[in-house]
């Protein structure tokens, strides 16, 4: 069973689908290394997303590479409102509370969409989804290609901003040192919502990846979400590189595992990895050490 | 609640005259044309998982059961009822067992005479014996799962075939189409869901196959939905058995097929039994490239039935698909209102009792009159077709077989 015919293939498929994990990760990073919160609704955002590109599909007959472009700032605008509005107002600055907003933010948005789209799975069919480039020995999924390339983009303009920017700076004196940086005149609860803002426009662009492939009903987004907190604590709370090659990393796990346990039992060797990370390095492969 | 209900709720009984009513209560119509007058009708639960996983298979048996009651309203009625209407109640069991409890309990407080419908067998299983509750009808449209009619359920009817007869019949043709082509294929590889539908089937194609002359290289189990069938491809490519019999509904199905196109891995055969899509004209329609030569044992209509190819033209006129769920349950509301003509009543208990002395020879299937035993339709059974060119052609039973099988598959 190790003849590398497929195991060629499945650790490149793995690497692929990786990459839209590490996306959906970095937002959550991205937040959590901030606002050192974790965002329940992370997963519910991401099926927002996702209908929001499929129906940007259906009625605009928008292809959804191109909807990215039109969705990543609504989204962006649309969590940094989120954040500013909602979050902060109703959390009195008390992490417990925010853990409970965001996690009733995604029970609201959760059955919103259950109540105005039903249970109904939908999918999308695009002539290039089942394109292949022929690598020779596999055949390599258009969308996935695509979707990689993406990704490998984002996470650099991402690391551009946070390194290179004023913005960035600005975000990552906050993520450090609040008081301080609200002391050198920094708008804390700007930066917090731009950081928040930032996190949900990478579900848009992720949203906008996976629907070529993947479907969308109201509970689309968790089982991203599930695999996306496990490449946070394996990469590391609040690090970008680490959401990056953890992601890839994940999706080769999931992907051998489906191949040896079967489809069914695919997503176990994730958690079991889950588990060792969280007994033998708790702060991740990259994080920093408390 | 009464445990026997007539199909007429408090509104029509005072409507109705005192003769009227009472005639339809205690089921003797003495004076059908009072009850014409007052427009009775008879409520029908059309139950489907019109939403979720199964929607498409939901939406197109509503599409035939609900054509099959406006075709008889709109001739007339139920005679023996004084014309009275076919009232659909339509219900969304939502792809699961849980929904479809649901839906029946609905219908039961609605007063409904009978259900048609289910259309998945772990749903079929748990509507009819929750139906059975309230004794009332249950007509399974599809749901083939052999325990669904062994249960000892008064109420629950099958009008096509079971698992065991399609099985069956499955091996068999199998054994005779790779005979007749020299005995090519040797090797199986199994894909299945991992319900009830899949599990079934995969169970006992492991315990049929290797007495056939088959060895089964792997038997592959995954969940509905599923989005991503590369593993599953890659195992394929990696064991290249000769055969690939895959037991999976529509949409994984339709996935499936796509993927080993996309992948280039050809068997010399591919062969399901009950394929979710492998004799759907929507299949061959959208993706023809991926569907050729496939082969299917499943429910199929008589080629020969002029009133099966007027049905054909009249849903594909609609700009739908005919596939099996339209024509089964098409054929099921027809066979229903056969039994309550001759009940001449809404009464379950009476309806149930028609049932079980149908001879009704007028649906769209190749079955022959139905006669129930134990709740099974003993004619039912399934045909075996392969998809040819732009078309799906019957290749078994010879009597009305329109071609030859193709196999192995030409190599592209």
């Amino acid at each position: 069973m190790l003849s590398p015919v497929i195991l060629i293939p499945a650790v490149l498929n793995g690497l692929l689908i990786g990459a839209v994990y590490a996306l959906v990760a970095l937002g959550l990073t991205l937040i959590y290394g901030v606002l050192h919160i974790i965002n329940f609704a992370h997963g519910a955002l991401l099926t927002a997303a996702m209908f929001a590109a499929f129906f940007v599909h259906r009625l605009l007959g928008l292809d959804p590479y191109l909807a990215a472009v039109l969705l990543t700032p609504l989204f962006f605008v649309f969590g940094y409102g989120l954040q500013r509005f909602i979050i902060a107002p109703a959390a009195h600055g008390e992490d417990r509370n925010i853990l409970l907003v965001t996690l009733g933010l995604a029970v609201i948005i959760e059955n919103g969409l259950l109540y105005a789209f039903r249970a109904d799975t939908r999918t999308i069919n695009l002539d290039y989804a089942f394109r292949v480039i022929d690598l020779g020995i596999v055949f390599l999924a258009v969308p996935r290609v695509v979707a990689f390339g993406v990704v490998i983009v984002v996470a650099l303009i991402l690391w551009f901003v946070m390194s290179r920017t004023d913005t960035g700076r600005a975000i990552r004196a906050v993520a450090k040192e609040k008081l301080g940086a609200e002391l050198s005149g920094i708008d804390v609860a700007h930066i917090y919502a731009v950081t928040f803002g930032l996190g949900t426009a990478c579900l848009a662009i992720a949203a906008c990846l996976l629907i070529p492939t993947y479907y969308v009903n109201p509970q689309a987004g968790n089982a991203f979400v599930l695999i996306a907190f496990t490449i946070v604590v394996l990469g590391g709370m609040g690090s970008v590189a680490g959401a990056l090659l953890g992601g890839l990393f994940v999706g080769v796990v999931e992907s051998l595992s489906g191949l040896y346990l079967g489809e069914s039992l695919g997503q176990l060797g994730i958690f079991v990895m889950f588990i060792l990370v969280l007994l033998f390095r708790p702060n991740g492969l990259f994080g920093e050490r408390i | 609640m009464t445990k026997v209900r007539s199909g007429l709720d408090r509104r029509d009984f005072l409507q109705t005259s005192a003769l009227g009513a009472f005639a339809a209560v205690t089921g003797i119509v003495a004076a059908p044309a009072v009850l014409r007058a007052q427009g009775a009708s008879v409520k029908l639960g059309v139950l489907h998982p019109v939403s979720g996983a199964l929607s498409y298979s939901g939406q197109q048996g509503r599409l035939g059961a609900t054509i099959a009651i406006e075709e008889i309203n709109a001739a007339g009625g139920i005679k023996a009822l004084g014309g009275a209407k076919f009232e659909p109640m339509l219900g969304d069991a939502q792809s699961t067992p849980d929904g479809g409890n649901a839906e029946v309990e609905k219908m039961n407080a609605a007063g409904v005479s009978s259900i048609i419908g289910g259309y998945a067998s772990s749903i079929c299983l748990a509507a009819s014996q929750t139906a059975a509750r309230y004794d009332l009808p249950y007509l399974v449209d599809v749901g083939v799962a052999d325990s669904i009619v062994t249960r000892g359920l008064k109420n629950t009817f099958r009008f096509g075939p079971g698992f065991g007869v399609i099985a069956k019949t499955a091996l068999d043709n199998l054994v005779t189409i790779n005979d007749q082509a020299g005995k090519p294929a040797k090797s199986v590889m199994i894909v299945h869901e991992d319900s009830l539908f899949g599990s079934g089937l995969a169970k006992l194609l492991n315990a049929q196959l290797p007495g056939r002359g088959f060895e089964v290289l792997e038997t592959i189990a995954h969940p509905t939905p599923t989005r991503d069938f590369n593993n599953v491809v890659l195992k394929i490519k990696a064991r290249d058995p000769d055969l690939v019999i895959p037991a999976d509904y529509y949409n994984e199905y339709v996935l499936l097929a796509r993927t080993m196109q996309q992948q280039r891995v050809r068997p010399k055969g591919i062969y399901s039994v009950l394929g979710g899509a492998a004799s759907s004209y929507k299949f061959v329609k959208e993706f023809p490239e991926a569907a050729q030569y496939i082969m299917d044992c499943n429910h199929w209509f008589d080629p020969r039935n002029a009133k099966a190819l007027a049905l054909k033209k009249k849903v594909e006129d609609k700009g739908q698909f005919y596939t099996y769920e339209v024509f089964m349950n098409y054929s099921c509301v027809l066979l229903l209102a056969d039994a309550i003509e001759r009940a001449a009543s809404a009464d379950r208990a009476k309806i149930i009792a028609a049932l079980e002395s149908s001879t009704f020879a007028g649906h769209l299937m190749p079955y022959g009159p139905t006669k129930f035993v134990n709740g099974q339709n003993q004619g039912a059974a399934p045909v075996n077709t392969q998809v040819l060119g732009n078309d799906i052609q019957v290749i078994f039973p010879a009597t009305f077989a329109s071609a030859k099988p193709v196999f192995p598959m030409p190599r592209a």
